[in-house]
């Protein structure tokens, strides 16, 4: 068989990005992701979504350096990544955000940012420089001196971004950077998101429950529950799929 | 380094030129007492700017720094003594003793995850072993002490660390100065961004591709380093070394006040905290002399003291409170 | 041959038996209240004078004088921990530590002051009295002092287990906001257990008076001592710092017996860097998750 033809139905073979294949994690026995497999291809939004306890966060971490996997593999920009370190895995061009907030507390909004972005700068005026240009594009130049400890959630929502995205990663792990936000300040998130996709080509893979912004935002969506992928397609498949919605989202979600 | 002198305003400038000036000139009036209690607070500010750097940037608590202090001392006191090489050679081996000692506390604690006050029971111990060991090491003269000699006709011998109190004084006067520029420098750098990093969030700064074991390895390599030079510097402003004296928690508790007290993490904090501690101890030295109570141990109780409460009041030091009330920064962006 | 060296190793469990509720005490303190008391040491010596003061004044044997000295530690813990420790329980590690350095350093420097830096003796009617089991001599105080501190650990761990009391701290220890959710006054809870571990401090001071002559400069060593055996013994483990605390005895009574004396706390410090580093939570305490 020759290979596929690119058409304006299938998209045209690209070299995935990120592969996950086959990966599991257990706890003591408890089996917290089960044989999970995706891909994600560069320039693309992908969610991770699923009920609490269904692994995302679990999965998420194992990209990410924080947890090894039991079993099976993960590529990212051909390079094998499972059981690498977080630094190591960012220094790959994987950033990272936290569910629960991590600022550096004692530290300006800047000076947050510039530890990102030291990274990929070693000269200090250049990194500040960086910095400043990610926190305008995040909307925080003008609070760039307050300390990070006194900001509101939104605000650090995007100062936590702004931190990951100072790293220039080639692919972004967003953990439920909306949880707590109200919905204009999603919808500013989401504009955000948006223009750091389609504007730096970054990739971005995220684990939400505010379906508002997983419709708004994600091409391909991997539904999660008991730790293993019941569902997979883009988001307008996965709401009608049965599976889904008997495990997550109930018979009235409606989109 | 310009940064530095850049964030000042006016008055902060003016503020530490004077100071500089006076230091100085110090020697012009003051008595040979007042110059070796200048020299004390100078020896403290620098001892207590290399320790701050493990603890006010990389968040490290440190509590057996003397352990740095005394090996600094003895390898160049016993070099002298008994091979005759002079310190200013023997600052090399000195540092490189105690930054190994200071990489393998390093190793042991940041690659078995060991932090708080594991850690700090950890330097601990690693003090009290190495005191224990050189009361039994020959070579060190053991317990009994090593003592290098006085001799009248080296007096003037700068490259051998002989001299008198003026020499010292103002030898202790560069040291301070290199370690309040060391920190200066430092706590502007990526290192230093990296340490504050890894102090307030170990596992954010990891997230954003700090390797923090490098991070914290570089941390008490430096400060090791450092406090041993400072080491090098006591045995040969004092002459006699005993492992009690010299690897004692007493001593390591000694160098950490001045950076508490004037502040964790800032660049002038040693330095006010010493210039604050040290004539404050000698004046309630003065104090219960004169009042003819001789009672060993007066001074380590205000120190006590002094430590709890600002520990309870101000724990972030006295100086950002007085830096913020005199305004010495420079406003704007 | 053997006989001699049977006898250090049990002078060295009988020492090891009252270290073991001094490091009880810590155990206490330091699992259930996560206070670093740095300054544990320093109270047991400042037990210690008082023990010694007793028996000068009124000639009371420190076994006796346990009780009370037991007793008023735990009012001292009770109050410390509710006036001036609190606060600290939220604050960065470090500042806690100092709080304690800083109150160690006033605690042996003010017994300086007062005392002098001699080592004051403890000359009981029957210090040299002892019991003949075959080849072995063992110090008829040694005994004594190692029943005592098997007494008073058994009755904390009654407390422990048995009481309501007791029950409610071990469940601060393990899950604070669950406790707090079920209303369990944590801050009382918290001064009682405070005092609870610095009385078990009191009554190992009061003990130690009859295997070592009081002086200032024992309460860094002390300190220091209590940490190792908590840490060895495994942290949140009360028996843990029993079997720490024998171990730790044995270790140095047969080092200071096999090289020299002055090394045995060498012998006591490698064995702690060991643990730190391979077995963080000592031999019988939990596995952190």
């Amino acid at each position: 068989m020759t290979a596929p033809l690119a058409s304006p139905a299938s998209p045209a073979v690209v070299t995935p990005l990120l592969t996950v294949s086959k990966v599991s994690r257990r706890f003591r026995g408890l089996i917290a992701v089960d044989r999970v497999s995706f891909a994600l291809v560069p320039g693309e939004i992908f969610a991770v979504i699923g009920p609490n306890g269904a692994g995302k966060t679990t999965l998420f971490n194992m990209i990410a350096g924080v947890l090894a996997p039991n079993d099976g593999t993960i590529t990212f920009d051909g390079h094998s990544i499972a059981g690498l370190t977080a630094d190591a895995v960012c220094r790959l061009g994987i950033g990272r955000t936290f569910q629960i907030v991590r600022p550096f507390p004692a530290l300006s909004v800047e000076d947050n940012v510039v530890v990102g972005a030291l990274l990929r700068h070693t000269d200090m005026a250049a990194a500040r420089r960086h910095a400043r240009d990610v926190l305008a594009q995040l909307d925080l130049h003008d609070k760039r001196a307050v300390q990070a400890a006194a900001l509101t959630l939104p605000d650090r929502k995007r100062l936590e971004v702004a931190r990951a995205l100072a790293t220039e990663p080639k692919l972004l792990l967003l953990d439920e950077v909306m949880a707590g936000l109200v919905p204009t300040e999603t919808d500013r998130m989401v504009d955000i998101l948006r223009g750091i996709n389609s504007d730096m080509g970054i990739t971005i893979l995220l684990i939400e429950h505010v379906m508002r912004a997983v419709m708004a935002l994600a091409g391909h969506v991997l539904v999660l529950h008991h730790g293993a992928a019941i569902a997979q397609g883009t988001p307008q498949e996965i709401v009608r799929d049965p599976a889904v919605i008997k495990s997550y989202l109930g018979a009235e979600t409606a989109f | 380094m310009t940064a530095l002198w850049d964030s000042m305003n006016g008055r902060g400038k003016l503020l530490l030129v004077l100071l500089i000036l006076a230091l100085l000139m110090a020697p012009m009036v003051a008595s040979r007492y007042l110059l070796s209690v200048l020299t004390l607070i100078l020896y403290f500010v620098y001892v207590g700017q290399a320790w701050n750097l493990m603890m006010g940037y990389a968040g490290q608590l440190s509590l057996g720094h003397a352990l740095y202090v005394g090996l600094g001392g003895y390898v160049a006191a016993i070099l002298w003594v008994h091979y005759g090489i002079g310190p200013w050679l023997s600052i090399v081996p000195a540092v490189a003793v105690a930054a190994a000692f200071g990489a393998v506390i390093g190793w042991l604690a940041f690659r078995f995850g060991i932090e708080g006050v594991y850690f700090a029971l950890l330097t601990i111990a690693f003090a009290e072993f190495t005191r224990i060991g050189f009361d039994h090491l020959a070579i060190a003269g053991g317990a009994g002490g090593l003592f290098i000699p006085y001799e009248e006709r080296r007096l003037g011998e700068w490259w051998n660390l002989r001299g008198n109190q003026l020499f010292f004084y103002y030898l202790a006067f560069v040291l301070a100065a290199a370690g309040v520029l060391i920190t200066a420098l430092l706590s502007r750098a990526r290192l230093g961004f990296q340490w504050l990093a890894v102090r307030e969030d170990e596992t954010a700064a990891r997230a954003l591709g700090i390797d923090a074991f490098r991070a914290k390895m570089k941390a008490i390599l430096i400060s090791s380093g450092m406090t041993a030079v400072g080491g090098v510097f006591y045995a040969f402003y004092n002459n006699t070394l005993f492992p009690a004296q010299m690897f004692d928690m007493s001593r390591s508790i000694e160098l950490i006040l001045a950076p508490i007290v004037g502040g964790l993490g800032t660049i002038f904090g040693p330095v006010v905290g010493a210039f604050i501690l040290t004539p404050l101890g000698e004046i309630l030295i003065m104090l219960t002399d004169w009042l003819g109570i001789n009672l060993p141990g007066v001074k380590a109780v205000f120190y006590g003291l002094t430590l709890m409460i600002i520990i309870s009041l101000v724990p972030t030091g006295v100086w950002p409170r007085i830096a913020q009330s005199l305004d010495l920064k420079k406003r704007g962006p | 041959m053997w006989s001699i060296y049977l006898n250090v190793i049990l002078q060295g469990v009988l020492t090891g038996l009252v270290y073991g509720l001094m490091a009880l005490g810590l155990s206490v303190i330091f699992g259930v209240v996560r206070v670093v008391n740095f300054a544990h040491g320093e109270f047991a010596v400042i037990a210690m004078y008082a023990a010694f003061l007793l028996f000068k004044a009124i000639g009371l044997d420190p076994l006796i004088a346990m009780a009370p000295i037991a007793a008023a530690f735990f009012v001292v813990g009770f109050v410390l921990q509710r006036s001036l420790i609190n606060a600290f329980v939220g604050r960065p590690e470090h500042e806690q530590f100092i709080l304690l350095v800083g109150l160690a350093i006033i605690i042996t420097n003010g017994l300086l002051m007062i005392f002098g830096p001699d080592a004051q003796p403890t000359q009981l009617p029957y210090a040299f009295d002892s019991y003949l089991i075959g080849d072995m001599i063992i110090d008829k105080v040694r005994v004594y002092a190692a029943i005592a501190a098997v007494v008073v650990s058994a009755a904390l761990f009654a407390f422990f287990r048995h009481t309501r009391t007791g029950t409610a701290i071990r469940a601060c220890a393990d899950n604070l906001t669950g406790a707090a959710v079920i209303g369990l006054n944590v801050k009382r809870l918290y001064a009682l257990t405070f005092g609870l571990g610095l009385a078990c401090v009191g009554a190992a001071g009061a003990l130690m008076v009859t295997l070592a002559d009081a002086a200032p400069s024992l309460g860094p060593a002390y300190t220091l001592l209590a940490f190792t055996i908590v840490i060895i013994g495994g942290l949140g483990s009360m028996s843990g710092a029993l079997v720490g605390g024998v171990l730790i005895g044995v270790s140095e009574a047969l080092a200071g017996f096999m090289f020299a004396p002055s090394m045995k706390s060498m012998f006591s410090f490698g064995l702690l860097i060991a643990v730190l580093v391979l077995r963080p939570q000592g031999l019988m305490g939990k596995k952190p998750t």
